[in-house]
Order: structure tokens, then sequence, then C-alpha cells
């Protein structure tokens, strides 16, 4: 199987109430914040390498994986990063972070999958700087392909995939024929999670995403990344979204220790009134 | 003028309560800009629920009704909601439920529309519309405005109240059924495997009784007791359900339900930002936790620092000690 896997960087997700708002609101300063990957990116990168091998067998791989990001040239970090966990090649889409929204991205990914011809683009279901959740299914509307987004199991079938996705109320089940587009959610990196047709139904993963051993850092920088331009792969690269101004959250007035379960609910019932 | 398209959210022969966020913000936009709203509801059935809506305010209930319908699958759901919005629509709208965010950018794209995610707030000035929206786990809120002639948007139903009857019945008009998209004969039903529970919907509750991972196993015969007596629906944070001890639809936080209950009790949840972005907007926050430092006493009004095996059954027992009474 060949697959597509957009990514992007995104500010430290585990610092982002160190996020600043200059007074007027112009921007949002993340200085100081480092770049990570953004996690659900690197979840669909963990579920497509576990649908390119036997999970017996992980060192042969089967399938292509390629990984693709849009931004500047420091952006290649976050491609050598999936490079080195055993996906085959990245190409960057040189873009300034700025001058992108949801739609832009998924009519380039668009060109983007038309040349590449993948079985399967696997994506983040929303990358959480933005948080804006719409990319993949934008891209599965543009392609004329089927979707499920949120998946938290995908299992792969002769042409097909199943899979489950989180639902308000429950796991939904949709059988998709390739290609097609999917999204993930957390627990697409459970141990029992993603089976290829290679892996034994058996088998059961570490939880979480693999890590890069030093020697596989080393021959990630070998691996071919091409960078396309923006411009090249949609001559409309007008935004459908503008941001006006940025406001912090409303701040919680400080509370108070209390010292026992009695003295608990007093406060409930006599300070508060919500009991 | 903006007339404003809501489309509804319909499971098992009735109306979900998504619908009613979605039409107050239908219902706010319209009055500020002069235009109008129509609700537009598709399902298996949906002919029946219909007058569940009539009463709103809307200019007309629209109704899909096919036995195609019957479960939802996205690329048999976008194409008859985009031949509908194109009848004169400025905006369409959901609520930012699962269906929603499956279903409204897949109709943006097929539009040419932008599409904004999770509206919080929204500020009509005329023709233009401003929309307000959580961003870095709802460390920003960042206001912004979309360029295409037709909008789409999502919004945060915890944000938006349920909208009141506002006299009248709309009448109620039966649209065609469009095929499905391109793809959408790859694309096949299998299964949906209900989480079934006797409580309120997690959204919806006035009280939120959520547990952590620290519950482990006993995550049940803890929470359960003090659900029951405060009438809660139960949450769980994202460590709670990937180490299976809650099954994940009960997930508060960035990724998972977003909450703003009259009282949110968080037992032996250390605060990760994620979660706290599910749950900041609680009327009244108590932690109970034994880490002094956990992260969650920064944002709870009230925080008992204790072990929650023995603070919460006793808490169990002084509620229905003092409700008695």
């Amino acid at each position: 199987m060949k697959i597509l896997v957009p990514v992007k960087r995104v500010s430290d997700p585990d610092n982002a109430n160190k996020i600043k708002i200059p007074s007027g609101g112009a921007k949002i300063d993340t200085a100081g914040l480092e770049w990570k990957p953004n996690p659900f990116d690197e979840y669909a990168v963990e579920a497509a390498l576990r649908l390119t091998e036997n999970g017996a067998t992980p060192k042969q791989r089967g399938g292509e994986t390629i990984v693709v990001t849009f931004g500047p040239k420091e952006t290649e970090t976050t491609l050598r990063a999936a490079l080195a966990t055993g996906a085959d090649r990245a190409i960057r889409v040189d873009a300034q972070d700025d001058a992108l929204d949801g739609s832009l991205v998924a009519r380039a990914l668009k060109t983007l999958v038309d040349r590449e011809k993948p079985d399967l683009v696997l994506m983040g279901k929303q990358a959480v700087d933005g948080d804006s959740n719409q990319v993949g299914q934008m891209l599965a509307e543009l392609l004329g392909w089927p979707m499920a987004t949120f998946a938290a199991t995908i299992k792969e079938e002769s042409g097909s995939l199943l899979v489950g996705r989180e639902v308000d109320g429950g796991v939904l089940t949709l059988r998709l024929k390739l290609p097609a587009v999917v999204t993930v959610d957390l627990r697409i990196v459970a141990p029992a999670s993603v089976y290829s047709k290679q892996t034994a139904a058996t088998f059961k993963y570490n939880d979480g995403v693999r890590f890069a051993a030093l020697p596989a850092i080393m021959s990630a920088k070998k691996k071919p990344l091409a960078e396309v331009k923006l411009a090249e792969l949609t001559p409309d690269t007008g935004l459908r979204i503008r941001y006006l101004s940025f406001e912090p959250p409303p701040a919680r007035k400080a509370g108070v220790k209390v010292k026992s379960v009695p003295e608990l609910v007093d406060k409930l019932v006599n300070e508060a009134k919500v009991l | 003028m903006a007339n404003v398209l809501v489309v509804a959210e319909f499971a098992e022969g009735k109306v979900k309560k998504t619908t009613h966020s979605a039409a107050t913000f239908a219902q706010a936009v319209a009055k500020g800009s002069g235009g109008a709203f129509s609700i537009l509801l598709l399902g298996s059935g949906a002919k029946a629920a219909a007058n569940e809506l009539v009463g709103l305010g809307a200019a007309k209930v629209l109704v899909a009704d096919d036995a195609s319908l019957v479960n939802y699958v996205a690329e048999r759901f976008a194409p008859t909601v985009v031949a509908t919005a194109k009848k004169g629509f400025d905006v369409v709208v959901t609520a930012a439920s699962a269906y929603g965010k499956d279903l409204m950018p897949r109709v943006a794209a097929a539009l040419g529309a932008g599409y904004a995610n999770d509206i919080s707030q929204v500020k009509v000035d005329g023709a233009k519309i401003a929309y307000k929206r959580p961003m870095f786990a709802g460390n920003a809120y960042g206001w912004c405005e979309i360029t295409t002639p037709v909008q789409v948007v999502s919004v945060r139903q915890s944000e938006f109240a349920a909208a009141q009857a506002a006299g009248g019945s709309s009448p109620v008009e039966v649209v065609k059924l469009e095929p499905p998209a391109a793809g959408g004969d790859r694309v096949e039903f299998v299964s949906f495997d209900q989480v079934k529970s006797s409580r309120p919907e997690l959204t919806e509750a006035s009280v939120v009784v959520s547990g952590g991972r620290a519950l482990k196993e006993r995550f049940k015969e803890i929470l359960d007791p003090l659900a029951d007596t405060l009438n809660a629906a139960v949450g769980a944070s994202r460590a709670a359900c990937d180490a299976g001890y809650a099954p994940s639809d009960l997930q508060v936080g960035q990724t998972g339900k977003v909450v703003a209950p009259k009282l949110y009790v968080a037992i032996g949840i250390s605060g990760a930002i994620q979660h706290l972005a599910g749950m900041k907007g609680s009327k009244v926050i108590v932690a109970i936790n034994k880490d002094p430092e956990a992260p969650i006493f920064q944002v709870a009004d009230y925080g008992l620092v204790e072990d929650l095996f023995q603070a919460v059954p006793a808490l169990v027992s002084e509620i229905r000690r003092v409700k008695s009474m």
C-alpha cells in the first residue's frame, strides 16, 4: 500500500498555556515554545508504518509511506523525524505558516495526491494549534474519495479498510474501498488498533508511537526529500479564513483549598449554591 | 442580510439537542443581519420528527426523508446539504458534534466555502459576521471572518444555549434527496456499537463527575454512586480512557467532549492542558486529588487534597445527609 501522510509542526502543546497575546490582540506569540510534531500527525505516521509492515518484523518495510509538510525550510526537521521512524520519503511544500489555512492546504494536497496517486491519505484529525479539524474532510471531497474521520482502529482487507470511528455515543464502523482518506484519533496507537494484512490478528504493538534509533536518525538524512512550491500545486493561494484579532481566555478567579469533605459540601451548598 | 441554514442532527427517530444550539446561533445571525433562517433535517423517519422543529422561528423546516439515510455516512448526507445551501443561503451551521465536525468541512469544500470549526461566539455588524473560536486547547481565542460568499461553521454546544420556542409554526417542506457524492459508492456502513447509559448526556448535564487514571479498575465503583447522588453525567480524562478504565466517548478535553456544566467534579485528575480545554468553562469546579501540586487546583474553585478512595465515598454520604435534612 502507498500511503501519503500530511504532517504539521505545532508549538509545544504541553506548554500551550505559556503562549502570550500582546495587548491589542494582533497576534498569538509563541516565542520560547519549542516546535513539536502535531501529536495526531505522529499517530498517523505510526498507523501508516503499521499498515506497511508485518508487526512482528517491523524492520522489513513493505509499501511506501510518504510524509508531506507545508512550511519554510526549517520544517524539514519535522519531515526528517518522520523519516527516522520509518517513512520512506518526504515532500516539503514551500510556504509561510501564516499564509496557509485548512482550505488552501486541502487544495494543494489535492494536486499532490493526483501526482503521487497514493492508495490512502492518512492524517491527524486536527492540528492542536489552530484546532481547525477540516483538511482531511475537505481533501476527500475535492478528490471524490470516501473518508473516515476520527479513526480509532484500522484493519486492512483486500482493497479496502475496516475503520472504527470514535463518535458521540460509541464506535461507528465503516468499510472504505481504496483509495480513501482517513483521519486518526488518539486511540489509533493503542496496542491492538491497526493491522495490515501481513500482521497476525493476535499481534500486539507497544502502546504509542515508535521512537527512532540513532542509526535510523543518521540514515534518515539520506532519504529523499523533495521541495515543491505552493503556487505550483494550486494557482489560487487565497485564504478563506482571515483572523482579525486574538484574545486570552477568560481568567478564572483563584479558588480555595478546603480541609475536609464536610467543609466542601458546606461550601457547595451555602457559598456556591450548586447542591 | 444573511440567510442561515441550520443542518439538524437526527438519530433514532429524534432530533438531537445539538440542533437547538445551532438554531440559537442562527436566530442571532438572522436577527442581527435582518435575514432569516431555515432548518434542514435529514434522516430516515425525518418527516415524522419535523414537528419538533417548527416552533423555533425558522422560515421553513426542510426535510429529506429516505431509507438510505438510516445510518449517517457523510458521502450520502453532504450532497443534499450542498444543494439546499445553494438555494440562497449565506451561512450554513451545525453543532460541533462528531456529526457536524465530520460533515461540514466536506460540505464547505463542495461549496468552495471557508469553514470555521467550534465557534464560541458570533458578532454581526450589518453584512459582516465575525466568529470567535478557541485555539491552542482553549489557551487563546481568535476572532475570524470567512472570506467566501457562503460561510460554513460549526458551533460549540456548551456556548450556545438550546433555542427556545419562538412562537408560530414554520411550514415543513420536503426537499429532494441528492445522489451520493463521488466516492459514496465506495463507503459502506458496517455497524454502530452504542454505549448505552441511563445517565444524562455529558454535553447537556448540569453536573459532571469526571475521573482520572488514579481510579484504576475502580472507576465505576467509585464514581457511579457520586454520579447517582448528583444526577450527574460521568466524564473521564484522556489517561483514564487510554488505560481502558473508561470508554473513550466519556473523554473530556481538547479532542473529546467540551462541557460547561453548573458543577464539574474532577476526581483524581491531574489537569493536563488538553483536559482543561474541555471543562474550563464550567461554572463551579471541584477537584479532589492527593497531589497538592496538581495543575487542576489552579482552575478549581474548591480543592480538596485527599486520597480519593476515602474522600469520594465520604462525599457521597455527606451529600446524602445534607440533602435529607
